[in-house]
């Protein structure tokens, strides 16, 4: 057994086994609290640039499955779990997790108290970290030191794709997306086409006048790791869609959209990693569990020019910003964290433009949020059936 | 919607006594929703005939019916108290069952009551299986794939397409006769054929078989705004074909993939959402074929059960007390999490450590059935224990089922499986069994191959692999004595010291030590619901080795409470009930509480009563540990029976303060020799005794003390120990059962001193509950039991205030009880046990402890004794607790009877002798409150579910002793029109006394044989005493018959007296019931 070490950037160090590949890996150490999905968790494009934490205990257990990848590369820079499962049970597996992360390279450090690790992160907020083994603690806090906060980072660049490509559908053919690729799923893509369309997978940088060319029923923004802000151009280009065509974004594309309609993000202290977040929507006050991935949150309250509500006791959807003024027409909130009180989703009133901040494909986690890609395909089916 | 103004009212439905399969579950998921009820400001009613919950204390209902649990006395209850409501989904399938029949009865209309948690049409379609099935089959929620068949061909093409093997089940029949599973074609061509024979209707239900195949649980919870949410998934490791409450299971599931488990997830809420449990939790069964991952549902309960209990101590989240605010209108996210306090309920908790839970068996007192596992639940309790891992959580829960286990094996008892050949071992391997997970452990320590162990047991890969990982820690441990980094790896594994220390072969002591040196201390994690997420103060513990702990600095003034651990038979509710009386009591006067057990169906593990919960394995190490974290001044170990009362020697070596009587006064009352020597010293008397080393020893004190004799073996060694003896042959005989002979016809006894007391026939059994604090004595109560000495006191009814006690008796009891406390230097609770014989009182043993009366006695005269021996045990005086009003002056004169009567697991025993005897078999107990003693026993009689008829025929059969009493029974209920057959020598005797009767054969020999009479319904009642040590012959046939036909039986001449007076009584009764707040009213006046 090799010891592996976790050094984050304000000297604290936790001690483990390293499991995976020989190495030093650096980034920002988050955790995610799912209980299952860590294939989908690991080759998220979301990911890209952090560390991840798995708070549940036994990790692996069920082996892989390619039907599983959510991309053809593990995006995570590095993996610390308590305990990695030696064997894969599963009829569906085709790979054992420990050859799988072996495979795609990654340092991995198991045996570790990964709650303290845990408490530490929600006590002093998500921050860099470098893990390795046959390493100094001093050198690796100095590697952590080293690494830059995600705040003001352009991470897209380095997981969108840079060909365009289509996906067409198995069924019969309703209509035409264009998706931005800010890091997507595949889970994104196959809702689509599952659904009846076809979908073309465009670079982030895609201007809004080369994505009209392609005539879309509806333009799809996706998820995506980091911080929204420094994403100029994809923010331009969703102010050239918006009105043009019916928009829909998840994750990092409802924050992009947000900022395209001149709202702010900021950086949340921890994020949101996990699969049993509670979302309510403002309409009738249902509640769906989600699943989330963000490091960073909207605030419309910036757009409406009043203050943020302080916060008493459970979160109040009254609190939820609606009828704002935007260069787009009103904008409404549309959902909120009943954790926390963050914005979780928002929509346009006067032209055809939503997004929400969570994964209404889960993979993983819970299906309940999947209607909202029913609501725009048949959004956008609608149009395109008036068009002929 | 917040909560209903339009009701004030809300009867809720407790689930009667402790049975197997119904446990102590229903009062921890009860009392939290009476309690939040009651919060919210509704007028709560409850009924409930079980005294020994927390629910039933008076201060936890507006009114408490202490009330069998039937239709017609719950509707004299709804008459009565006329509430808005009823709320059925709290009580188990006994207060389904009542509502479904008060409801067919039309007594909620008749009433305008609404039932609130789930309607009538939801409780039916889940229930009905054809109903449940067909409306899951509408919604694309897959169920077993079955055809029904009336010819063999069309049998041949449901095999065709279900495929071997298949489950045959004939339709219309009783008892699953016919029903088999086909392995082969030559199977099934047998049982088909034998299958349309049996079924009536030559109709046959051909299944797909499911047996092996992986099983789930999902608890769910949904709002009436159709918000749902998942508060856990269990895993069974037993696989299908052995019942969920006796698999091993663990939460949360551990071998599904995200894909999979989603899909389970969105079957589970849809399955509510069809049945139309509009709000509450569900439990929903899911079983998954291991090879192509095809997803079946099993059933679903519309209701709070035993898996919402684990579920609910496993994660945090309190689904009762959920359950019952969404059914008075709540939504999930109108609920704040209680242990976040800034987030809503309607969330998933995510758990970031490992939860087990090991059913607890007590197959030794049940000789008539084998050790397997089945579908029909047989264990008697539970263990639940948390790691960090799964192997942490396994042995951490193997050790807190005190069946003697120190863990996963590497103890002295694994020397059993080591005779046993490899071949042996694997063909043991597919009968599920309670030593399975030890055989799995033996045969991967071996080498032999885990794909091979994984295929016998249809126990999944991964866990196999777990248990492998652990053995081969254990293989570190024994080859590397004294290591450093494989002790801490082993600690991590969840090996205990005693195990390291007996690999080692050295003192726990010694690896303590060890430990210390290389600073391999234990941390405590939180329970949470959120994987640390958020802030929380649970105050919610369990242990692992780690880096950090989050136990809180120890407060000043600290008294930590050791429970009971799993429920046995012997060891049940009661204790848990006084533990948890300490804690309220402690809370009330200004301690912090530290609460210490690991059986989740209890209210002591729930996290809100007391200060602090450590879900933890009552064992020295683990209790030790916590003591030097929280730093007590005290620590109560005399509440919680045998299990805490174990520890005291260790924590007092430790020099851990031991609250009240000291483990010195425990021993002296345990210690025969000792006890004896005090008894002799106070003048008081006890039945001649002895104690043997050896046979010609043994037939010396039966020479000494006669005939009929009491004796034990003073360990006891498994199956029915305890014996009375009437003869020097009966004596020899049960020391070769026992003892087993040598090959010279020795016996050897040395291991386990036989114990041999002279029983005293026909004595009055009393038992006495008190409290002393050195100074004063408060008498909780004195209890008259109904059968003779010789019944064990847990199996037999008792009475209070005693009926048949003359004042001397009673004076006299009291002045023992008193002698004995001060002899005894009791500071708390001290129980007696008497035999009176004539005007002759007999100490037969005193325990300075709770005993399982107290609930009882407390409950009968409104003192709460246990959290007046807190009090007590932590200083205060009894004449202070006087002075102040806590404690009446003295004992309540009360203006009624109280009977409490026990409830023994027959009906799951089919096979097994009823008759009573020294051995306790009893699961629960209920009470019966009336104005004659004869009311209160019919009431309790009823309460235990026994059909006591008003009328009909009776059967009577009683030993030569018995038959004076036989006249009077037979007296008492000719007077009452009942048509009495009797056996011949029972007859003459009552032909005797001009009682006619009706003249029954032998079985097998003639017209009258009683069997035939049983089966033929003729026969409503069974009064059968077996003669003097003969427990075999046509009395046990009788007895067993009777069982099975649901005929009401006795075993005792005492019980049968008792019985036929109830009828009287009965008779008589109005129906009026009385709340037992408005009992306690009485005494005052």
């Amino acid at each position: 057994m090799k010891r592996g070490l976790v050094a984050l950037a304000d000297g604290t160090v936790f001690e483990g086994i390293s499991v995976g590949v020989e190495g030093i890996s650096a980034g920002e150490v988050v955790f995610n609290t799912a209980m299952t999905g860590y294939q989908e968790i690991l080759t998220d494009p979301s990911y890209a640039g952090q560390i991840i934490t798995f708070t549940s205990p036994h990790i692996g257990n069920y082996g892989t499955s390619r039907e599983d990848d959510q991309d053809d590369k593990i995006h995570a820079r590095a993996v610390i779990v308590r305990s990695l499962s030696r064997v894969a049970s599963s009829w569906r597996s085709d790979m054992p997790l420990t050859d799988y992360l072996a495979a795609h390279n990654t340092v991995v450090v198991s045996d570790v108290d990964t709650r303290r690790l845990t408490r530490h992160i929600r006590e002093s907020g998500a921050m860099p970290a470098a893990i390795g083994s046959d390493v100094d603690s001093r050198e690796l806090i100095d590697i952590a030191r080293a690494t830059p906060s995600m705040s003001g980072l352009d991470l897209v660049s380095s997981v969108t794709t840079s060909e365009t490509y289509v996906t067409e559908t198995a069924g019969e053919r309703r209509g035409h997306v264009v998706a931005y690729d800010f890091g997507i799923k595949r889970d994104i893509i196959a809702a689509f086409t599952s659904r009846g369309f076809d979908v073309t997978v465009v670079p982030a940088d895609t201007t809004a006048r080369a994505t009209l060319a392609l005539a879309p029923d509806g333009v799809f923004l996706s998820n995506g790791p980091g911080d929204p802000e420094p994403l100029s151009q994809p923010i331009e280009a969703i102010r050239g869609l918006l009105g043009e065509v019916p928009v829909f974004g998840i994750c990092l594309g409802h924050q992009l959209l947000a900022l395209a309609l001149g709202a702010t993000t900021y950086k949340l202290p921890f994020g949101h990693h996990g699969g049993n977040h509670p979302v309510q929507r403002l309409s009738d006050g249902a509640v769906d569990i989600t699943a989330q991935n963000h490091g960073f949150a909207v605030d419309l309250w910036t757009l409406s020019g009043s203050e943020t509500p302080v916060r008493r006791g459970l979160a109040d959807r009254t609190h939820i910003p609606t009828g704002i003024d935007s260069p787009f027409g009103l904008v409404d909130g549309t959902h909120h964290n009943l954790n926390d009180g963050t914005n979780e989703g928002l929509a346009c009133r006067d032209i055809d433009a939503f997004s929400v901040q969570y994964h209404p494909e889960a993979a993983p986690g819970p299906n309940d949020a999947r209607a909202l890609f029913d609501r725009f395909v048949d959004t956008i089916g609608d149009l395109s059936a008036e068009a002929q | 919607m917040p909560r209903r103004s339009d009701i004030t009212s809300i009867l809720v439905i407790g689930s009667g006594p402790i049975i197997i399969g119904q446990g102590c579950e229903f009062d921890y998921s009860g009392t939290q929703a009476v309690k939040v009820l009651r919060e919210l400001g509704y007028r709560v009613i409850l009924v409930n005939s079980n005294p020994a919950t927390i629910m039933t204390d008076p201060e936890f209902a507006d009114a408490t019916y202490i009330e069998p649990i039937t239709a017609q006395s719950v509707a004299e209850i709804l008459r009565k108290e006329r509430p808005d409501a009823v709320l059925p989904t709290l009580g188990g399938q006994t207060a389904l069952n009542v509502t479904m029949e008060l409801a067919a009865n039309g007594v909620f209309e008749e009433l305008d009551i609404e039932l609130i948690g789930a309607s009538l049409q939801a409780i039916e379609a889940a229930e009905d299986r054809g109903q449940f099935k067909e409306l899951m089959d509408d919604a694309g929620i897959a169920t077993p794939r079955a055809h029904y068949v009336r010819t063999t061909e069309e049998a041949l093409s449901a095999l065709e397409d279900l495929g071997l093997p298949v489950m045959v089940r004939p339709s219309f029949i009783l008892g699953g006769g016919g029903t088999g599973l086909a392995y082969s074609a030559e199977q099934f061509d047998e049982i088909v054929s034998n299958g349309f024979a049996a079924s009536p209707v030559g109709e046959l239900l051909i299944e797909e078989s499911i047996a092996g195949w992986k099983e789930y649980e999902l608890e769910v919870m949904r709002d009436a705004a159709d918000n749902a949410v998942i508060v856990c998934s269990i895993e069974n490791i037993d696989p299908m074909g052995v019942h969920t409450g006796d698999s091993i299971t663990v939460a949360p599931a551990m071998t599904l993939s995200d894909r999979e488990y989603q899909e389970m997830r969105d079957d589970a809420i849809a399955c509510l959402r069809i049945v139309g449990v509009e709000t509450g939790g569900s439990n929903v069964q899911f079983a998954v074929d291991p090879r192509t991952g095809r997803r079946i549902i099993i059933e679903m309960n519309p209701r709070v059960s035993r898996s919402s209990a684990l579920a609910s101590k496993a994660t945090g989240f309190p689904i009762a007390k959920m359950a019952a605010m969404l059914a008075v209108g709540f939504t999930l996210d109108e609920i704040v999490n209680d242990i976040t306090k800034a987030t809503p309920a309607s969330f998933e908790p995510t758990l970031d450590y490992v939860v087990v839970k090991i059913p607890r068996f007590d197959f030794a007192k049940f000789p008539s059935v084998d050790p397997v596992l089945g579908t029909s639940m047989q264990s008697v309790g539970e263990a639940m224990a948390i790691g960090r891992t799964f192997p942490e959580a396994l042995q951490k829960a193997l050790r807190s089922l005190e069946t003697g286990r120190l863990g996963l094996g590497a103890d002295p008892t694994e020397h059993e499986l080591e005779s046993v050949s490899d071949d042996d071992l694997l063909l043991a391997l597919p009968v599920a069994s309670p030593v399975r997970i030890f055989e799995v452990a033996e045969a991967l320590r071996r080498g032999l191959d885990a794909g091979a162990i994984a295929d016998a047991t249809a126990i999944d890969p991964w866990f196999i692999d777990q248990i492998a990982e652990t053995v081969g820690i254990r293989h570190m441990v024994e080859t590397n004595p004294n290591d450093p980094e494989i002790l801490r790896t082993a600690k991590r594994f969840g090996f205990s010291d005693a195990q390291i220390a007996y690999l080692w072969k050295t003192h726990e002591a010694d690896v303590r030590e060890q430990r210390s040196v290389g600073s391999i201390s234990v941390t405590y994690k939180t329970v949470d619901t959120c994987a640390a997420e958020f802030a929380a103060s649970t105050p919610y513990f369990y242990s692992t080795y780690e880096e950090e702990s989050e136990a809180p600095p120890s407060g000043p003034k600290t008294v930590m409470v050791l429970g009971s651990g799993p429920n046995r038979i012997g060891q049940g509710i009661e204790f848990d009930y006084c533990c948890v009386h300490a804690a309220f009591a402690l809370e009330e006067t200004g301690y912090e509480t530290v609460m210490v057990n690991c059986n989740p169906e209890t209210v002591s593990t729930d996290y809100d009563t007391s200060t602090r919960l450590y879900f933890e394995p009552l064992t020295a190490e683990d209790v030790l540990a916590i003591v030097e974290v929280e730093k007590p001044m005290a620590v109560i170990v005399q509440l919680g029976g045998q299990t805490p009362l174990g520890l005291a020697g260790a924590l007092e070596a430790a020099g851990v303060p031991i609250a009240g009587t000291t483990p010195d006064a425990i021993d002296m009352a345990e210690d025969r020799e000792r006890f004896s020597r005090l008894c002799t010293e106070f003048g008081i008397r006890q039945p001649a005794n002895g104690t043997a080393l050896s046979a010609a020893e043994a037939h010396a004190v039966v020479d000494r003390i006669g005939f009929p004799a009491l004796v034990r073996p003073s360990y006891v060694l498994g199956g029915r120990a305890m014996r009375i003896i009437y003869s020097i042959e009966e004596l020899s005989a049960y020391l070769t059962e026992m003892y087993g002979a040598t090959p010279g016809g020795e016996v050897d006894l040395s291991r386990s001193p036989l114990l041999i007391d002279r029983f005293l026939e026909s004595a009055i059994e009393v038992d006495v509950d008190a409290v002393f604090d050195g100074v004063d004595l408060y008498v909780g109560g004195i209890m008259e039991h109904v059968e003779e000495a010789g019944v064990h006191s847990g199996d037999s009814a008792c009475v209070v205030p005693p009926p048949h006690l003359s004042t001397d008796v009673v004076a006299e009891v009291r002045d023992i009880t008193r002698r004995l406390a001060d002899g005894l230097g009791v500071r708390g609770l001290l129980n007696i046990q008497f035999a009176v014989q004539g005007d002759d009182v007999f100490v037969l043993e005193a325990n300075p402890r709770a005993s399982r009366t107290i609930p009882f006695i407390s409950k009968a005269t409104g003192v709460p004794l246990a959290k007046i021996a807190t009090r007590v045990m932590l200083g205060e005086s009894i004449a202070e607790l006087q002075a102040s009003g806590v404690l009446p002056p003295t004992t309540p004169d009360l203006p009624y009877t109280a009977v409490k009567e026990a409830v023994l697991p027959w009906t799951r025993f089919p096979d097994e002798d009823t008759m009573l005897g020294p051995e306790m078999r009893a699961t629960g107990e209920v009470m019966g409150l009336g104005d004659s003693t004869g009311m209160a026993y019919a009431k309790a009689l009823s309460g235990a579910g026994h059909k006591v008829p008003n009328e009909g025929s009776v059967f009577l059969s009683l030993a030569d002793r018995d038959k004076p009493v036989g006249a009077e029974i037979a007296r008492t209920l000719t007077d009452l029109g009942f048509k009495i057959y009797a056996t011949h020598g029972t007859a003459g005797n009552l032909a005797r006394h001009s009682i006619a009767t009706t003249h029954v054969d032998k079985v097998g020999e003639g017209p009258y044989d009683p069997l035939r009479l049983i089966s033929e319904d003729r026969i409503d009642l069974v009064i059968n005493t077996p003669a003097g040590g003969k427990a075999r012959g046509d009395g046990r046939l009788i007895r067993m018959a009777a069982n099975r036909h649901g005929i009401a039986s006795v075993t005792t001449a005492a019980g049968g007296l008792a019985v036929a007076n109830s009828i009287a009584a009965n008779r008589l009764a109005d129906g009026a019931v009385l709340s037992l707040q408005d009992h306690h009213k009485a005494i005052l006046q």
